[in-house]
């Protein structure tokens, strides 16, 4: 079960004809997928489409109703390889994942897709992530599309062109034999917003169809000779079909201005952000008429060159808002132009920056430059004045003094995470055995490469920790660790980083985090998950699967809080004379996860009466000193700092502050750390026994009796 | 042009700056809602993604006012733009000033909402001394970057009434009046969300009446004091008190009066009296040359905290104090009656058992290797000990009850041998560079906590003791000196104070 329930909101996948539907853009594109007849849906989840998995996985049911078959797969290329059953049948299918990270992984299905071609029509929605919020390198997937030739959709991003996008996409998809990508940015995917609905839609042709009618067409396949008529077809058949679908369908957008002599081609997920620029250098108003002509790519690849030419002719020069580089728009249009012979200025890097996401500052400088270039006339009447002087010169004082003040918030594990405590362990080894090269993978467990921990040096892709450090495979008494998460190892890392160590006959140390979940993306279930799951097999081991490959070093510790067994066990890994690959599989549940899942039955056991302990630990401020060792080898959010209440200290003190989930972290930490002997464990027992009763009733008695004795003697009051 | 064109209507901007798990997303829902049923049309986006793993995190909302029978549907923004934003809320004090940073609030429109509470960040948290950025450096900011300022410490109000800090915010948003809506609106918005509505109205409430009295700065919280402060019942206490007030100058008197309850606390009055005595020489030091007695203050504060270093025994005691069972007690929130049991995390080592025993036989113990093998073999595990069961309990209340047998112990002996000879540097040093004794003073701060830490902190501390021969002529001596023990603090392997010193004596 993922970290967020989409159970309530699902249900707004049944709205139907005449009715609004209100929601997240995800929920729209779930709608749009059914309204749009589709077969079957894969994916593999990662923001910004995280939450459409967990959409489509808590809309199971209404799925079933309709005939439609949903897949979590196991990697991006395992869901873009279902797209297979669109190439001899006419169903529709659709799969998403992440951009480009996902399309990465994809690529190697999605390039035979698309060479072959589809008759059913094939859309990946890839979620963009380029810009705030990020996690991932900043790449485009415009380059995805052109080299493997897979038509891109960039809507507009709002509810009623994103849904619109879905329709048209499979249409544009049977119409061009061609798979179509529809790119969904991050604040689109979260947009909330509304649209007129329609019916959902079964399904015409369905799997079961073509499970009883296999078809198969041999030209369909990638081999020669095929695959040379494939190139053949793409650039003769396929690419003016699409632009006939595009063209006649106008799936691009023209809004006319009386400013005719200039013009703004944008990608139409930059196209709010463009107009709120126009409006507030006043060029434009809060409902989208525009004095300076704009043409909208909902499509941005192919580019229709007629289009282009249309728009661009006679005017003096216009502007390409596309957001990343390379900038392949601007230079096809350069193309484009030329190849008409127009001399239209074509404007667009040269304004705004090459790289970076385009956010309203950047997008409002940038046409405002080129509006000052070519029409700086209508520029005088602005209809938001700058501020004062005193009031810029007020505010920029103040930017600057607070600027020391303000410190970065880098994202970290969660209070009470089971992964804190392997970096804890890995901190005490390193102080005893040095420093040494660790090779990290993509998840929450790279939360290690920032403070408090520092520890990780390269990390090369989800499933690719161990791989990372495989060229570190020499003779030596320092071998290097590789961190992989559960979501990684099932993703890739099983064949390669394990079974490619074990193959090269590797000394190195794996540490495989398994916390239950795909913590890193939501908390989805995969293969080793503890949970039942009605609809995916789950509990399958990481250590018979490790074993499978011929690994013998195997440990499994499922109980990471154990700093002290933890940096024991790696200990031996490090120093151990066997060889081969060493794994260390480090088991503890998810602590966001469990939370959400124990914190209702705790508080329905102590509302039914039962007894219940509950756990937290504090810090006694009056033998901590203030030097945070304990926060240094933690991070733990639980674990802050207060002022000091001793009159004559002045460092502030460890503070554990209520939110504490009593993980035992600190406890175990000032133990193996030999730290202050400050932290306590509070018990708070909920609906005692008679037992608990009993005992409690007989120790405060000699309890008290010995602190008055003790008080007696003591000079202060205390 | 294809529509009329019409510059005066606009949307209304907010911006929500938050931590993950914070509650940011629930107060921009109860703000789409409480739109939407007002007559507004809402958009609000978001950046989840990591972020939400207690990073920094925003929401950005558009509000605008329906168009009439079906009129033309506004373009709305995803992104803030800087110096287009007409509200931001931010439930922390540095994540008010991160909105600044970012251009979002501005003088001539912004309304800024924020909560006073400090969310330390993780480089606040993990410096080794006092590493707080300075909280009312982030308020002047706020104030003067901002048109109109709504602020005071919502996580307390949340606190105060059982809620989170989401809904005060909502309610001093209603009390800023920011939004083109009434009171009883907003408290509908909360009443059909449909989760913890009661707690929530009520830190609603609060907000709403503390945004209408108007922005409080932040207080440092203060904790409360312990003994320091309550009466000296002891009469022959309080005659040691009043040879505070006979002998020592007015300036240092409270700090001073702090020490010798502290050292009586810890063993007796006689150690009082001995902490009193090894200050007179300082005082006379002070006398003449500073108005505040910065050197005899100084002093006071660290020998009384060097004197009552924390050994296994003052530890023991410490933890048995009813006053500590009550403090756990309120800390963990226990209600009147309900049982808790409390487990300390110990590790005494050799060492420590060394240093409680009577000198001649702790110093048998580090000298055999045999004796201190089966120690060390006994003692690599750290212990739990159960305060609150008899046998934890009656364990500590034996340690503590070891005490008058403490200046015996080969620690004691070691301690007060080298206070002596801190004394006796500052004495050396006040004589040429009284700024520089001040300091040399204070760098006994480094010296401080157990194990690894107390080892470190001694080490550094010899360090900058050793340095004083270059320092002392200089006119920048103190604070060349004060450097040197920032550098200290700085990192756990102690780099930047090799550099440091490095430098000095270059």
């Amino acid at each position: 079960m993922a970290e967020r329930s989409f159970a309530e909101e699902v249900k707004k996948l049944r709205v139907g004809a005449g009715e609004e539907f209100r929601g997240e853009g995800i929920l729209a594109i779930t709608k749009a997928l059914l309204e749009s007849g589709v077969s079957y849906v894969a994916g593999y989840q990662g923001a910004p489409i995280s939450h459409l998995m967990d959409v489509l996985s808590d809309a199971n049911d209404i799925l079933e109703e309709l005939g439609v078959h949903f897949e979590s797969s196991a990697s991006e290329a395992a869901a873009a390889a279902t797209l297979a059953a669109s190439v001899n049948y006419p169903l529709r299918g659709a799969v998403t994942f992440k951009a480009p990270v996902g399309t990465n992984v994809a690529s190697d299905a999605l390039a035979n897709l698309s060479s072959g071609g589809v008759t059913g029509g094939a859309l990946i929605i890839v979620g963009e992530d380029y810009g705030e919020g990020s996690s991932i390198m900043q790449e485009r997937s415009h380059a995805y599309a052109m080299k493997s030739q897979i038509w891109l959709l960039d809507p507009r991003p709002n509810l009623p062109s994103i849904v619109n996008a879905v329709e048209k996409g499979f249409e544009l998809s049977e119409a061009s034999n061609t798979p179509v990508m529809l790119e969904v940015r991050i604040r689109a995917c979260h947009v909330h917003g509304r649209f007129p609905a329609k019916d959902n839609v079964r399904p015409r042709f369905t799997l079961r169809d073509a499970l009883e009618n296999p078809r198969r067409q041999v030209d369909r396949i990638v081999l020669p000779p095929a695959s040379y008529l494939h190139e053949k077809e793409k650039i003769e058949k396929r690419w003016p079909a699409a632009v006939k679908f595009v063209t006649d369908n106008k799936l691009n957008e023209f809004f006319e201005g009386d400013l005719t002599d200039i013009g703004i081609i944008m990608q139409g997920g930059m196209y709010n952000t463009t107009l709120r620029a126009l409006e507030v250098i006043g060029l434009a108003d809060a409902f989208g008429a525009s004095r300076v002509p704009l043409y909208v790519l909902n499509v941005t690849y192919p580019l229709i060159d007629e289009e282009v030419v249309r728009f661009a002719r006679g005017k003096r020069a216009v502007v390409v808002v596309e957001e990343g580089q390379p900038e392949f728009i601007e230079q096809a249009i350069n193309t484009i132009l030329r190849r008409a012979d127009i001399h239209t200025m074509v404007e667009g890097k040269s304004m705004l920056p090459m790289a970076g996401e385009y956010t309203g500052g950047v997008v409002r400088d940038g046409l405002s430059k080129f509006v000052r270039a070519y029409r700086a006339d209508v520029l005088a009447a602005m209809p938001h004045p700058a501020p004062s002087n005193e009031a810029a010169m007020r505010l920029a004082a103040a930017t600057k003094a607070i600027e020391p003040h303000v410190q970065g918030r880098p994202p970290s594990f969660c209070t009470g995470c089971p992964e804190r405590p392997i970096f804890t362990a890995m901190k005490l080894v390193e102080r005893e055995l040095g420093p040494r090269h660790v090779s990290c993978d993509i998840g929450c467990h790279l939360f290690s490469i920032l403070p408090p921990f520092n520890i990780g040096a390269t990390t090369m892709g989800y499933g690719l920790g161990g791989a990372g450090a495989s060229a570190f495979n020499i003779k030596t008494d320092k071998p290097a660790i590789a961190i992989i998460g559960d979501g990684g190892f099932w993703h890739n890392g099983l064949v390669s980083s394990i079974g490619n160590a074990v193959f090269n006959k590797s000394n190195n140390v794996h540490i495989i985090v398994d916390n239950g979940y795909t913590a890193a993306t939501g908390g989805q279930d995969i293969l080793s998950s503890a949970a039942n799951n009605k609809i995916r097999a789950t509990k399958n081991s990481i250590e018979k699967a490790v074993r499978g490959v011929g690994v013998d070093w195997v440990r499994t510790l499922t109980h990471t809080y154990d700093v002290a067994t933890m940096r024991d066990t790696l200990r031996e890994a490090l120093t151990t004379s066997h060889q081969g690959p060493k794994v260390i599989v480090a088991q503890s549940e998810c602590m966001l996860n469990k939370q959400r899942r124990v914190r209702p039955l705790i508080a329905k056991a102590i509302k039914g009466g039962e007894r219940v302990v509950r756990e937290r630990f504090g810090v006694d401020p009056d033998t901590c000193t203030g030097d945070h060792s304990c926060i240094r080898l933690s991070g733990c959010p639980s674990l802050t700092i207060a002022p000091n209440p001793d009159p004559l200290r002045s460092d502030p003190v460890t503070r554990v502050i209520n939110s504490c989930v009593g993980c035992g972290l600190c406890g175990e930490v000032a133990h193996a750390a030999v730290l202050c002997p400050s932290f306590y464990r509070a018990s708070i027992i909920n609906n005692p026994t008679g037992w608990d009763r009993f005992k409690a009733r007989i120790r405060d008695k000699v309890i008290g009796f010995l602190q008055q004795r003790l008080a007696r003697r003591q000079l202060l009051p205390a | 042009m294809n529509a009329p064109f019409e510059t005066k209507t606009r949307p209304i901007t907010i911006a929500i700056f938050a931590m993950g798990g914070e509650g940011g997303g629930v107060l921009a829902d109860w703000i789409i809602d409480l739109a939407e049923h007002n007559g507004y049309i809402a958009q609000l986006t978001s950046v989840p993604g990591v972020a939400q793993r207690t990073g920094a995190t925003n929401y950005y909302l558009e509000i605008f006012r329906r168009p009439v029978n079906g009129g033309r549907e506004p373009v709305m923004a995803l992104i803030p733009m800087p110096g287009d934003i007409d509200v931001v809320i931010a439930s922390e004090l540095m994540e008010a000033g991160r909105a600044i940073q970012r251009g979002l609030v501005t003088p001539d429109r912004t309304t800024l909402i924020a909560s006073t509470n400090r969310v330390f960040s993780m480089t606040e948290r993990t410096a080794m001394a006092d590493g707080r950025v300075d909280e009312m450096v982030l308020f002047e900011g706020c104030r003067s970057a901002a048109k109109s300022f709504y602020a005071f410490d919502m996580a307390s109000l949340a606190e105060a009434s059982g809620s989170v800090i989401s809904a005060v915010l909502f309610g001093a948003l209603a009390g800023a009046r920011a939004l083109p809506f009434e009171r009883g609106a907003f408290e509908a918005a909360i009443r059909r969300g449909g989760v913890g509505i009661q707690a929530s109205l009520v830190a609603f409430t609060a907000g709403f009446e503390a945004a209408l009295a108007g922005t409080s700065a932040p207080v440092r919280a203060q904790a409360p004091t312990g003994p320091a402060q309550a009466p000296a019942e002891n009469a022959a206490l309080a005659e040691v008190m009043r040879e505070v007030e006979r002998d020592f100058p007015p300036a240092a008197r409270k700090v001073i009066g702090t020490g010798v309850e502290r050292a009586a606390d810890y063993q007796d009055l006689g150690y009082a009296r001995l902490y009193l005595r090894r200050l007179a020489p300082i005082a006379a030091l002070d006398s003449g040359r500073d108005e505040r007695a910065r050197l005899l203050q100084e002093t006071a504060r660290q020998l009384a905290l060097g004197m009552t270093y924390e050994d296994t025994i003052r530890v023991a005691e410490l933890k048995i104090r009813p006053s500590r069972f009550a403090r756990v007690r309120a800390e963990v929130r226990a209600a009147e009656g309900q049982i808790i049991e409390i487990a300390e995390f110990m590790h005494p080592r050799t060492q420590e058992i060394a240093d409680t025993l009577p000198a001649p036989l702790g110093r048998f113990i580090l000298g055999n290797d045999l004796v201190r093998g089966v120690l060390d073999r006994l003692t690599r595990k750290g212990k739990t000990v159960k305060t609150t069961s008899l046998r934890g309990f009656l364990l500590l209340y034996t340690v503590a009850a070891l005490k008058p047998l403490r200046p015996n112990s080969l620690r004691y002996g070691a301690e007060q041998k080298s206070l002596e000879e801190w004394l006796e540097t500052i004495t050396a040093t006040a004589s040429k560079n009284y700024d520089l004794a001040v300091e040399v003073a204070a760098a006994h701060n480094l010296v401080k906590g157990y194990g690894d830490t107390h080892e470190r902190g001694r080490a550094r501390f010899e360090t900058l003791i050793k340095t004083l021969p270059h320092l002392i002529g200089r006119q920048d001596g103190a604070a060349k000196l004060a450097a040197l023990r920032k550098a200290a603090n700085a990192d756990d392997s102690g780099a930047a104070l090799a550099t440091a010193v490095a430098d000095l004596e270059k």
